[in-house]
């Protein structure tokens, strides 16, 4: 557990930084998530990110890796839910790194 | 030796084996960690490829059941998180008839796709199961 300023608000995060709180999160926090993770934002990493609060929304549960894709693939095609893509946007787990950034718990079964 | 393995040799025989395994849950969605516990385990056992099936008995019912509201008790309702099971490729749930009925509950009254099956039946999908875990 620790405590981060972010844009003049204390904000609660694990030992891993992913967010205690999902409620602390807004575009800000996500701004700072993503600076920690080394990942510039561009509107496609915000596509990924903001269909992952949506998921989460809708199923309380941050997705596995496979399911992400195959969820993404659904919804916005497949030219952007396939590893690749994912991978060249989130280079170390898009699971994992958008995750953090979209203010989620660390999916399950992540290692 | 073989990329999937990392490099790790493994008997043929243990190589790609799929076993039937079937969560078991018997108890009320709150009040004990059981029903919680029971659906991470399922979550991360999708991620081995196994033949995986669900099974709700007695109490376990009420897991699957519409319209849970969590905020008097102070706990995150994770009931949502069933209709998730899909996108798993978890598709086997089974519900035991008479659990339903003794409380009053129909097929209408659930939140996710589901074959009921009377005791007979149940027993028979939980004898062809590799391995049977209950929670």
């Amino acid at each position: 557990m620790a405590i981060v300023n972010i844009a003049g608000k204390d904000v609660d995060v694990d030992e891993e930084g992913y967010l205690t709180n999902l409620a602390d999160w807004n575009e800000d926090v996500a701004a700072y998530l993503a600076q920690e993770e080394k990942v510039e934002m561009t509107e496609s990493h915000w596509e990924v990110v903001n269909f992952l609060r949506e998921y989460y929304n809708e199923y309380q549960i941050a997705p596995a890796i496979r399911v992400l894709t195959k969820a993404i693939a659904k919804k916005l095609g497949p030219d952007k839910g396939n590893n690749k893509y994912l991978y060249e946007l989130f280079p170390y787990g898009p699971a994992k790194q958008a995750c953090k950034i979209a203010g989620l718990p660390k999916p399950t079964g992540c290692i | 030796m073989s990329d999937v393995t990392g490099g790790i040799d493994m008997d043929d025989e243990t190589e790609g084996v799929v076993k039937k395994f079937m969560f078991l849950n018997r108890k009320a969605p709150y009040g004990t960690i059981y029903a919680l516990e029971s659906l991470e385990v399922v979550l991360i056992s999708a991620a081995f490829d196994q033949d995986v099936s669900l099974a709700f008995v007695d109490d376990g019912v009420y897991q699957i059941v519409k319209g849970q509201h969590t905020k008097g008790i102070d706990q995150k309702n994770f009931s949502p998180t069933y209709r998730a099971l899909e996108g798993y490729d978890i598709e086997k749930l089974y519900v035991d008839k008479d659990s339903l009925e003794a409380r009053g509950l129909s097929e209408e009254d659930l939140l996710v796709d589901v074959q009921v099956l009377d005791s007979a039946a149940m027993a028979d999908k939980m004898a062809e199961q590799d391995v049977v875990i209950s929670f």
